[in-house]
């Protein structure tokens, strides 16, 4: 496990120059894995922002073998990839050992790549699939998403007299991808990188499919402040909307206890795309995703204590 | 093929690779983002612990680190969101408001 210092001493994945928006969750999520990545490395991104703001023709931010994808085959592309290496090295054409990982927005991920992705974890490629969960299609405008937890304003699931925002519960993906036998999956966020990257670490040197699902903070997105991204990641941990747990081999291992559960509210009110919530008459609303949130929490204690 | 961003602008059609393809890793740095920025991150010495929490927290990897320690900031490519100053444990970042040449 490398501490900061050594961190700081790796080759940066993902260089500066790179037109993510001031305060981007995607730009920390994204260095935080290639750093903690062993090299030689391929990647593969699906379409979104990360994959728009980042290979600008000319330029690429990248410092690692990158191959765009469409939407949906980001995951069909790594497995693709990682057959032909084996392939090669089959052949001895090939002596170094790569490592490899794909890069899909909530959208590409959730929604428009599951069946690509569940493939890829069934047929048992050795890749790492890391899906960068902003809430919404952000890139298009935030529109909704799989992703996009109930009650939150989007474009496409507008505030009103009828509606209180989103109607629907996000989709658990973490768990979906559990579901895939012999899979590492685990769940982590930005604001704690030790986990972050110990994960990613224990990810590409696993003999066989692995999925990551990061919290990554959109300022624009969620109407908050730039300079409070992490800092609202951290309390989605803290209330439990986000919890970091890890599942190998089977077994769910929660990482991070909170001492003391926060009530949703303290992460609610700092984003600006649950604002209405506050009104007297959407109260129940917030009450409804506490409740959520509390059997999800105890669902998951329960799983590992198995 | 000679792969050099910086002359783009003169190169003839046949002289781009097929397929867009990109030729060169992290050649974004050539593309600066500094002038995004409204607020500037100050970074005050005395105070820093060199934690690095403002390296493995910025999104653009503007602050530069030498032999463990803290060495300033990467000002042509830092975007301002004050990400680094917030998760400071010490205060040791400040954000300054960014002037016109003629306002100094």
């Amino acid at each position: 496990m490398a501490s900061l210092k050594e961190l700081s001493k790796r080759k940066e994945g993902l260089v500066a120059g790179h037109r993510l928006c001031a305060g981007c969750g995607e730009g920390i999520a994204v260095r935080q894995v290639l750093l903690a990545a062993p090299r030689p490395l391929v990647c593969a991104v699906a379409t979104g922002c990360l994959e728009v703001s980042t290979t600008v023709y000319p330029y690429t931010s990248w410092n690692c073998s990158l191959i765009h994808t469409a939407f949906e085959n980001a995951a069909a592309t790594i497995s693709g990839v990682e057959a032909a290496f084996e392939a090669l090295k089959a052949r001895r054409k090939i002596g170094e050992d790569f490592h490899f990982i794909a890069f899909g927005g909530d959208g590409a991920t959730y929604d428009i790549g599951l069946q690509a992705l569940s493939g890829a974890l069934e047929r048992r490629h050795r890749f790492l699939y890391v899906c960068l969960d902003n809430g919404a299609y952000m890139n298009t405008g935030i529109q909704r998403s799989g992703a996009t937890p109930l009650g939150a304003w989007t474009t496409t699931t507008p505030v009103g007299k009828k509606e209180p925002g989103k109607l629907e519960w996000r989709k658990n993906l973490t768990a979906i991808a559990a579901a895939h036998d012999g899979t590492y999956v685990a769940q982590t966020t930005i604001s704690h990188w030790k986990d972050l990257t110990q994960k990613v670490e224990k990810a590409l040197s696993y003999n066989g499919p692995s999925f990551i699902n990061i919290l990554a903070p959109c300022p624009r997105g969620w109407r908050t402040k730039e300079s409070q991204t992490v800092r609202i990641a951290r309390l989605a941990v803290e209330t439990c909307y986000w919890p970091l747990f890890e599942v190998e081999n089977g077994k769910w291992q929660i990482n991070f206890q909170p001492r003391e559960k926060k009530p949703i509210e303290e992460w609610l009110k700092l984003q600006g795309r649950f604002k209405h919530l506050f009104k007297e008459e959407n109260r129940p609303v917030i009450e409804k995703i506490q409740n959520y949130i509390d059997t999800e929490w105890e669902k998951l204690l329960a799983l590992s204590s198995l | 093929m000679k792969w050099d961003v910086r002359r783009i602008r003169e190169w003839k059609f046949y002289e781009h690779p097929q397929g867009a393809t990109i030729l060169e890793a992290g050649n974004s740095l050539y593309y600066q983002t500094g002038s995004w920025r409204t607020f500037r991150p100050v970074w005050i010495g005395e105070k820093c612990t060199h934690c690095l929490y403002c390296f493995i927290f910025c999104p653009d990897a503007a602050v530069k680190v030498s032999k463990e320690k803290i060495a300033g900031f990467d000002y042509e490519h830092c975007k301002g969101c004050g990400i680094c100053a917030t998760e400071c444990p010490r205060e040791a970042i400040e954000m300054v408001e960014e002037q016109r040449e003629s306002d100094r």
